[in-house]
């Protein structure tokens, strides 16, 4: 933990610039914030519809249930693509959402659910490499790119939305925001009350991909091969 | 390799290019869907302009306070559990992370797709230091098992194709399917993943630096930079010192028109923000922390005519308009960073002498400052860049300074001027063939090897002039 060269190298930058170093520095006002008017007024219903169209072209299913039926789509999410074994984010969000007696009445059908526990330590990781679905809950949801911001913490290890071959989001309906730019601004009001922003924010937008062989869209790299959002309606 | 990757010289790299039929398609097919690409995501937001003169005002206002948001970055990422290494030079910066990596013992070191360190040669030093380094995207896995360097700054093994990849799997990798490109990134996903998990170092380079949390942001669709700082023990990020925003909220404009700007795209499928160590209570994630800052000739642009260069996000919308590049693809730029920002920048980066064609690898079409989400005037750099050749650093050749001496002493001799206006028509008279010359001797044997020369008028302008005057007159007086 320390700072190497530091003042000799932005000396030099000052210098080039002709001034002494700057202590401090205040931000425009910009002359233009385009980044407001992307819809801008739109209620929960509309950016859902956004998002919905939005996961067509990035290759996600997009399924909208209820907290009552949360239990039923996941289950119906695995047993399509025959997974057995589930690695799933814990924290507070588990209970309020049920999933704690979901998983368990699972277990009993012979699926293989591990909650994150950060007492394991790498075993997560492990666990997580041979599941094949990874469940995360999205922070917030951004209507316009079909995005999940993860806050990734002691609940929410960065290997479960990563190692498994199929990626599952479960998106309160409330978390839904037109744009990156809200999310933005709620990590950057944080940073200003001194709030540490978390150690890794992952914006997912669908599965991973790449373009790298004769520019053909080959979908599934390293990252997940497949993606699901399940939107539960928490209004 | 550095920021130069080989030693031909720019005529045979043009030729080899020209040549290259493959290249040219794939080049010219690509250029199309990245234009398509990005031309559509710029309807569908809407206010394309307005968010364009809003990514020029941040990037202006970043450089113009640099010092200060590099002091805050590396305060931030240090009060997170992180070092901060300020390099001037590649070499210390090389340095610093073998040091880094021979205090770990580290064995192997997996790496994303980063330019910064294909400028300073990592991959080489690590080596040196007894490493096995190992490329993770998918291009530049290609390419590093292929020992070939990178001709586009986003899809870098552009210049090959499918059979070539499956060449190379097959002969380094002992691959034994087909050369279906889904079956081809299967074979990478499941050699790589071992990597992944058995790598001691993760290195990362930095779209986005946020001074004020003090995170580095990558932007990325293939999922191996979230590995590559997931898995490792240890992760060392290398940024260029312009790759600075102050803010989140500066943060995400300028990721907006990245990805719009490079493939079309609303976001990347991975947007990954790193602030620092992991925490106590996390189990993946670094556990170990390193940012690297180069220099490494950065700081000799700011503060002149050219400082707008700094301001490019790398998204290689210039590239992707490109006529030039479309012709020659990327290797006859023989810089990491080909296309009209190569051109710009190579010379300003590592000199005029080694790269003194690049200003003129371009028609000045201006379709790159067009295309550009920041605004940075590429074109008018690439004139200043001919200009300061010219005059400054006087590098023409002898032949070309002695014929613009030339040129300039008849051009102002009126004898001189008339008399061979007039010769021109009866002295290329051998050469020419319905009114045009086809195979032009000395000087004119490079235009005439790839389009007609049109042979010059039987009357010289001067000629036709007076005799019209003349005949005026004449009619004026009946």
């Amino acid at each position: 933990m320390t700072v190497y060269n530091r003042e000799r190298f932005l000396d030099q930058l000052a210098g080039q610039l002709g001034r002494d170093r700057r202590t401090s520095a205040e931000r425009p006002a910009y002359s233009v914030q385009p980044q407001e008017r992307v819809f801008q007024g739109a209620d929960q219903d509309q950016l859902l519809e956004k998002l919905k169209e939005q996961c067509k072209i990035i290759h996600t299913n997009c399924l909208v249930t209820t907290a009552d039926e949360l239990g039923e789509t996941l289950r119906h999410v695995w047993d399509e693509d025959h997974i057995q074994n589930i690695v799933s984010a814990g924290g507070p969000r588990l209970e309020a959402y049920g999933l704690s007696d979901i998983y368990e009445t699972m277990r009993q059908d012979g699926y293989h659910v591990h909650v994150w526990d950060e007492q394991e330590g790498r075993k997560n990781v492990t666990t997580a490499e041979k599941a094949g679905a990874g469940i995360v809950f999205s922070d917030v949801t951004l209507a316009e790119s079909g995005t999940v911001t993860l806050f990734n913490d002691r609940w929410n290890g960065r290997s479960i939305s990563l190692l498994p071959e199929t990626f599952v989001a479960v998106i309160p309906k409330s978390t839904l925001v037109p744009r990156m730019t809200q999310a933005a601004r709620i990590i950057h009001e944080q940073e200003k009350k001194g709030v540490p922003v978390s150690s890794c924010v992952s914006f997912i937008t669908g599965p991973s991909n790449s373009a790298d062989i004769e520019m053909n869209l080959i979908v599934g790299v390293h990252g997940p091969v497949k993606a699901t959002y399940i939107v539960v309606d928490d209004m | 390799m550095s920021i130069k990757i080989g030693t031909k010289t720019y005529a045979d790299r043009i030729q080899e290019g020209i040549d290259n039929t493959f290249m040219r398609h794939a080049v010219s097919s690509a250029q199309g869907r990245f234009r398509t690409g990005r031309l559509k995501a710029a309807e569908e937001l809407g206010d394309w302009e307005d968010w364009r003169t809003l990514g020029e005002e941040i990037r202006t206002h970043t450089m113009e306070n640099l010092d200060y948001y590099l002091y805050q970055l590396s305060e931030q990422v240090e009060k997170r559990g992180g070092t901060v290494f300020f390099a001037e030079t590649a070499e210390e910066a090389n340095t610093y992370v073998q040091k880094v990596a021979e205090e770990k013992q580290a064995r192997k070191v997996v790496k994303s797709k980063s330019m910064v360190t294909e400028e300073i040669g990592l991959n080489e030093a690590l080596e040196k230091s007894g490493c096995e380094v190992v490329e993770s995207d998918l291009g530049e896995w290609i390419l590093q098992l292929d020992e070939d360097p990178p001709s586009h700054i986003v899809t870098p093994a552009l210049h090959k194709n499918k059979s070539q990849i499956r060449e190379t799997f097959v002969k380094k990798k002992g691959y034994t399917k087909t050369d279906d490109p889904e079956e081809l990134a299967a074979f990478a996903r499941e050699q790589l993943r071992q990597d992944f998990l058995e790598a001691d170092i993760g290195v990362t380079g930095c779209n986005f630096a946020v001074a004020e949390s003090g995170t580095v942001t990558l932007v990325t669709n293939e999922g191996n930079a979230r590995m590559v700082s997931t898995l490792p023990d240890t992760q060392i990020a290398v940024m260029g010192m312009e790759r600075i925003v102050p803010t989140w909220e500066e943060l995400e404009v300028l990721v907006s028109l990245l990805t719009r700007a490079a493939v079309g795209q609303k976001l990347t499928s991975y947007i990954t923000s790193l602030t620092g160590t992991r925490l106590e209570n996390e189990v993946d994630g670094p556990e170990d922390f390193h940012l690297v800052i180069v220099d490494n000739g950065r700081s000799k642009i700011l503060g002149t005519e050219f400082q707008s260069a700094l301001h490019c996000i790398r998204c290689a919308a210039c590239i992707n308009v490109c006529p030039v590049y479309r012709h020659v693809g990327g290797h006859s730029y023989n810089s990491i960073y080909p296309g009209p920002i190569g051109a710009v920048l190579t010379p300003l980066l590592d000199g005029y002498e080694d790269h003194k064609e690049l200003p003129y690898a371009s028609s000045l079409c201006a379709a790159c400052t067009e295309a550009c989400p920041v605004k940075i005037p590429l074109h008018e750099h690439l004139i200043r860049h001919r200009e300061i050749i010219v005059e400054k650093e006087q590098k023409t050749t002898k032949a070309e300074r002695l014929a613009m001496t030339g040129f300039a002493q008849w051009a102002s001799t009126p004898a001189a001027y008339k008399l061979s206006t007039k010769m021109a028509g009866t002295v290329l008279k051998p050469w020419t063939k319905d009114g045009s010359i086809k195979n032009g001797p000395g000087p004119m044997k490079a235009w005439t090897a790839a389009r007609d020369f049109p042979a010059p008028a039987k009357k010289s302008f001067r000629t036709w002039f007076d005799e019209r005057e003349k005949r005026r007159e004449k009619d004026d007086r009946l």
